[in-house]
């Protein structure tokens, strides 16, 4: 979108006002995260620039040996545990789901994909209610295996999206030669449909584990402090006395983010690329 | 299917079976197999989530603390007219059972659920126990409670049991089920007469959280959208190799734990914090603002957080609005403005739509953040539902005050189906 050789004077000046306004917008977007990770090696307990130094001092009060350090290490196993076991449960049923979906229409086909998508769209006040209340009476509070069921619900509708999307372009004629080639239905499920349908199965288990890894509200209800994880930790920390170790923990979560984004990034682009749908 | 007659299938199968049913028949294992596979997942939504958010939307009906605590009572209260005072055989009834409750110390369970009708109901009713008791032990069981004048009883231990309304609330808490709690939840109570009115302006809260959620989600979605706009149209324009480059500077944010993104804008509007200083290094002003822990900061905050959500469903439409439409109009005569507004504003409306209604729906339930950056005039309902599981301990009130977001989220949700489907939501 170059601007035109023709333009007009007052087009050429809206050209520049408009990039200047999406400049400053897209600073707005990005500017309080990347300001915050300097602060974090500020040696000093302020918030501001300029800055007194360079120091790991932040680094040290989690990963040294205090008891708050140890508080801390426990809520990263914690944090660690739980989305990799959310977010395995959440790939497979997720997935299941999807091929069910997409392989058959049925009677109540509408109502059950809305009720298998509602978690991403109930507030998650209720929905971390509705489990302390329930799983109080069957004793899953205060255990991480509560915590990992409620997790695995939050991520699974993100897997059922990107797995459907990904078969919506799946051609069944596939299977069907699979199977006119003498191959058992497991069989063409895992050389014809898996290797088809990986890059969504692999983008719905990163947005399963991102929501688990991020998430505070159902542990502030459902967790005690056996089973913090690392969110929970910042929001004790940020609620009594914001520390620059909260900066150091928001920095460590913000560079797992930007892995999580290029890893996707990779993935759509890839697919993307095989699909023959990138134009020049 | 064997009385078929073999000619009205039309061609038949070696095996002698019409292809017709042949068809039916595998048509119908695709449907089960798929039945199948959604199944498990199905089963573990219900069990993990279904259920519990609906066992505990019911605690907003039911009404159990009298029933098991004082179930004599509740029955001859339940049988009461409402009328003036209950029967005096009622209040024997009460009496012996507030003396026997309190002596099984199951007696704070229904003095907790009458004191959420009236404060003070708790110790009035401990007072009246610990003076029945006495009483008894001075004149003897029968004299107390098999008296013909219970109501001069009570009114000598506390006149407020002179009071009307402390009787019909005890009448109104005694069915096993009651919609006080959803009365309550939009700021209406019983009267004595069991009518349903507006309660007294010091206590009415609800209804004014409720109508601060609709506009701090509307504001915030209005500002999305002035916002996202430009940027969903600088990406949807720009050629695809400086588009992908820019979305990372809006994937970021969206990959960015929203705690984190909160945490760092109360350390940047805090007063000791970078924008104070900045702005008053600047000379803009010299008083260091107040910035945050209220309205404003709420705003910024959730802007910054929900912005992706409203920019990428209307940039994944913009970026498949053909250029040419634009050059079309242009060569036909019309000016910049008015090619946009007629023919490229159009089409955008369905990923405009999308945008709105999802970052609305997302704004309504929001807790964290208003709870770290807003104040207290700040809070939404999710904060208040939040405040009387973990403060007040009122499950009741709690699940009322959840079935009204439910209700205002499923409202908003069944336009978004309308407009999106569920099946479209696309992330990316």
């Amino acid at each position: 979108m170059a601007v035109a050789p023709y333009a007009t004077p007052v087009e050429k000046a809206w050209y520049y006002t408009f990039r200047v306004i999406c400049g400053l917008i897209f600073f707005f977007l990005i500017m309080p995260i990347l300001v915050i990770i300097p602060l974090g090696f500020n040696p000093v307990p302020f918030f501001t620039y300029p800055m007194e130094g360079f120091s790991w001092r932040w680094y040290g009060e989690i990963f040294g040996d205090s008891p708050i350090s140890i508080l801390w290490q426990r809520s990263m196993v914690n944090s660690v545990v739980v989305a990799i076991c959310a977010t395995l449960l959440a790939t497979i049923l997720g997935t299941l789901a999807a091929l069910g979906l997409t392989r058959a229409d049925f009677p109540g086909k509408p109502a059950v994909m809305a009720i298998l998508i509602s978690p991403i769209m109930v507030p998650i006040v209720v929905i971390a209610v509705g489990m302390f209340y329930f799983y109080a009476q069957v004793g899953l509070v205060s255990t991480l295996s509560g915590i990992i069921l409620a997790h695995t619900t939050l991520g699974v509708p993100f897997v059922v999206i990107t797995v459907s999307a990904t078969l919506q372009g799946f051609d069944h004629n596939l299977v069907r030669a699979g199977a006119i080639l003498g191959a058992n239905p497991v069989r063409v499920f895992r050389k014809v449909t898996l290797p088809i349908i990986t890059p969504g199965v692999v983008s719905g288990s990163l947005f399963a584990f991102a929501a688990s890894w991020d998430e505070i509200v159902v542990v502030l209800f459902l967790a005690s402090t056996e089973q913090h994880t690392v969110p929970r930790r910042m929001w004790s920390g940020i609620r009594e006395l914001l520390s620059p170790t909260i900066i150091a923990a928001a920095t460590m979560l913000i560079i797992i983010s930007i892995l999580l984004m290029f890893t996707m990034e990779w993935l759509r682009r890839r697919s993307e690329r095989m699909r023959g749908l990138t134009p020049s | 299917m064997a009385a078929v007659s073999p000619n009205a299938g039309g061609p038949i199968m070696l095996d002698g079976v019409p292809l017709k049913i042949r068809l039916e028949r595998a048509e119908r294992m695709r449907k089960v197999k798929a039945v199948g596979l959604i199944l498990p997942l199905f089963i573990f939504l219900m069990v993990t989530f279904a259920i519990p958010i609906v066992v505990m939307l019911m605690r907003s009906v039911e009404n159990p603390e009298i029933v098991q605590v004082l179930p004599r009572s509740a029955a001859a209260m339940r049988l009461w007219d409402g009328e003036g005072f209950p029967p005096n055989e009622a209040m024997q009834t009460f009496a012996a059972e507030v003396v026997t409750a309190k002596a099984a110390k199951t007696l704070g369970k229904a003095a907790k659920r009458l004191n959420y009708n009236a404060s003070g109901f708790r110790s009035m009713l401990f007072k009246t126990g610990t003076k029945l008791e006495r009483a008894i032990e001075k004149e003897g069981e029968e004299a107390v409670l098999q008296g013909p004048e219970m109501l001069e009883r009570f009114i000598d231990i506390d006149k407020r049991w002179g009071e009307r309304r402390y009787w019909s609330i005890i009448r109104q808490a005694s069915p096993p089920h009651t919609a006080w709690y959803l009365l309550r939840s939009v700021d209406r109570d019983y009267d004595e007469n069991t009518d349903i009115v507006p309660i007294s302006e010091d206590q009415a809260i609800h209804v004014e959280v409720l109508w601060r959620t609709i506009v701090i989600s509307a504001v915030v979605t209005l500002l999305c959208l002035l916002l996202g706009f430009p940027i969903a149209y600088l990406l949807g324009t720009l050629p695809t190799k400086q588009s992908n480059l820019l979305i990372l500077l809006l994937l970021l944010p969206f990959w960015t734990s929203l705690l984190v993104r909160t945490t760092a804008w109360l350390v940047l509007l805090q007063n000791e914090g970078v924008i104070n200083d900045i702005a008053i290094y600047f000379g803009l002003w010299d008083e260091p603002l107040q910035l945050v822990r209220n309205r404003m900061g709420t705003y910024i905050a959730m802007v910054h957080i929900l912005l992706p959500f409203m920019v990428l469903p209307m940039f994944s439409v913009m970026k498949g609005i053909d250029p040419y439409h634009m050059k079309a109009a242009a060569s036909l005569g019309a000016n910049p403005v008015s090619a946009f507004i007629k023919v490229y504003l159009p089409q955008t409306l369905p990923g405009v739509g999308a945008g709105v209604l999802l970052v609305f729906i997302l704004s309504l339930g929001y807790y964290i953040t208003p709870a770290l950056v807003g104040g207290p005039a700040d809070q939404m309902l999710s904060y208040f539902i939040a405040f009387h599981v973990n403060t007040t301990v009122n499950w009741g009130l709690a699940a009322a005050l959840s079935a009204l977001l439910l209700v205002c989220v499923m409202i908003f949700f069944a336009m978004y189906q309308r407009l999106v489907g569920v099946g479209n939501i696309r992330m990316n």
